[in-house]
């Protein structure tokens, strides 16, 4: 029994320990907006990190978009409701399944290469040889990443958005043959500006800033060993999807939480 | 004063240690590594640090560099207590040390020139021409200048170490510190970076502090080398008196015997005592 309480005090206190460092780590990076001179760092990481990642979100974004479609449709219909798809499917996507599945596949696609990349320059010493260089890797290295990741991510979601919405609408109007007037009237007189594409944005900077946050961290803390990249780039890809599933439910209850 | 003993003292050369460390403790989880460690490295000096595996070399290095902070004692480098530094400054201190590391530690998505250029363009405003100027004589000091435009994936171990060598003089550093310099290397690359490191040493007016086990190689350029050993200096002085020293340990680690006071064996249960069953797991 005592063994267990120890076990789990150990635990904690590492975890806590962990969490301190990555605090550390990201007020160190982020100190002050990056300099004039390290606007190429930054834009290099949104390529690296966003414009990379733009194939897989467009993809996905596309056939999650055509399968709600069906999907709303199907039941829709049976109700004489079809109209109503268009509605459905932009709330679901601008609320919930855009900032959530671009955040789900941005952290499997971005945040494992980024993870996977500063742990490989802590295994080959290079961010100990920047240091003993007199340059600080944390604003050379971790903060061009992290504002990359913070900018990159909710234009990927704004993309997601719009892709989906355009599968959406190849299926109900194109194939299902949905009236194409009804189908954007519906989406143009419910849709609040603030209210869901604001908030669904807002959700999306927060998952940025945590996926990054934590891919950044994980691969900066790594043990630098061959086993030690393989088990951060994992934890980077568990730890923010489970965030970002657990944050949706803590965003959605607070900013659309009149439920009862 | 006599115009005799005047003449005299102007003669003689006032050495000045670059780096002195006092009581330096340090302890890496239980484990104490170093045990109230002393030792200084005169200004323009070669200065090795030997010992066996695990003795701490690496990082003492780390330490005089400022990325490992100690328990306790003082590590100076031109008069400023490394320990007591603040990062910024840290970073300051470190533009005047050089530093090559085990794996060279070239940035991979950098070519061989922009890894050289990398601290001259982070530290100073030169232009770009005064920029190219340095970097190609710098390449040029360790025979590489041709392979400028290479990727670090296309180059060969000894290359690798001479162009980290390369970029570690560019802000022509007052020490330059060499974390085993000889490791892996053929003859002919082993032989190109010992005369490097004597070549660069006298030619910048630098101070070099080399950790190595490659004993021929190192006592052929140190002028003085510290023999570590559970935590302490166990002995320290010219390469040549070291062979001769009183201690078996240090004699055995200099002539390289397989046996000795540090055994060749791990501690164990007599062979037959094991053989006949006595040792089960």
């Amino acid at each position: 029994m005592m063994d267990l309480v120890r076990a789990l005090g150990d635990r904690s206190l590492e975890r806590l320990g962990s969490l301190g460092r990555a605090s550390v780590m990201w007020a160190a990076a982020l100190w002050g907006l990056p300099r004039l001179s390290e606007l190429p760092l930054v834009i290099r990481q949104i390529y690296n990190v966003g414009v990379l990642s733009l194939i897989i979100i467009v993809l996905s974004a596309f056939s999650i978009g055509a399968v709600i479609a069906l999907q709303f449709y199907t039941q829709l219909a049976r109700f004489g409701a079809e109209d109503a798809v268009g509605l459905g499917l932009a709330l679901v996507l601008l609320r919930e399944l855009g900032p959530v599945v671009t955040g789900l596949l941005f952290a499997g696609r971005a945040g494992s290469a980024v993870t996977a990349e500063i742990g490989l320059m802590k295994t080959t010493e290079q961010l100990s040889s920047m240091e003993m260089m007199g340059v600080d890797p944390l604003r050379r290295i971790v903060a061009p990443r992290l504002w990359a990741g913070m900018i990159s991510l909710p234009l990927l979601t704004a993309m997601f958005n719009v892709v989906a919405i355009y599968g959406g609408m190849v299926v109900a109007v194109e194939w299902l043959g949905s009236d194409v007037g009804s189908f954007w009237s519906g989406m143009q007189d419910s849709v609040e500006l603030w209210e869901d594409v604001g908030k669904g944005m807002v959700k999306s900077v927060l998952f940025a800033i945590v996926v990054t946050w934590i891919a950044v961290f994980q691969g900066y803390d790594t043990d630098p060993t061959p086993e030690g990249i393989g088990l951060a780039t994992t934890r980077t890809v568990v730890t923010s999807s489970v965030m970002i599933l657990a944050m949706d439910f803590i965003l959605t209850l607070s900013m659309y939480g009149e439920f009862k | 004063m006599t115009e005799a003993a005047a003449g005299q003292a102007v003669q003689t050369p006032v050495v000045t240690p670059l780096i002195e460390i006092e009581d330096l403790v340090f302890r890496r989880g239980e484990r104490l590594i170093f045990d109230g460690l002393s030792m200084t490295v005169p200004t323009g000096s070669i200065t090795a640090l030997m010992g066996p595996s695990g003795c701490g070399k690496t990082t003492l290095l780390r330490i005089i560099g400022g990325q490992l902070k100690p328990d306790s004692g003082s590590v100076r480098v031109r008069g400023r207590d490394v320990t007591r530094l603040k990062r910024a400054e840290l970073l300051e201190l470190r533009k005047d040390i050089g530093m090559l590391f085990q794996s060279s530690a070239l940035f991979t998505d950098l070519s061989v020139f922009e890894n050289v250029a990398f601290p001259l363009r982070e530290h100073t405003d030169l232009p770009e021409d005064a920029i190219r100027d340095l970097v190609l004589i710098k390449l040029n000091s360790v025979g590489l200048r041709g392979a400028r435009d290479l990727m670090p994936s296309q180059l060969s171990g000894g290359m690798a170490r001479r162009v980290a060598l390369a970029r570690a003089i560019a802000l022509d550093p007052c020490l330059l510190m060499y974390d085993e310099p000889f490791t892996g290397q053929d003859p002919i690359s082993m032989g190109v970076v010992v005369s490097l490191i004597r070549r660069l040493n006298s030619a910048l007016g630098a101070t070099s502090l080399l950790v190595s086990h490659d004993i021929h190689e190192t006592a052929g350029i140190s002028d003085e080398i510290f023999i570590l050993d559970a935590g302490k200096v166990v002995a320290g002085g010219e390469p040549s008196a070291l062979a001769n020293h009183e201690s078996d340990r240090v004699r055995q680690f200099i002539t390289g015997s397989p046996d000795g006071p540090v055994p060749f064996h791990y501690p164990a249960d007599e062979l037959a005592y094991d053989l006949l069953g006595g040792f089960r797991r």
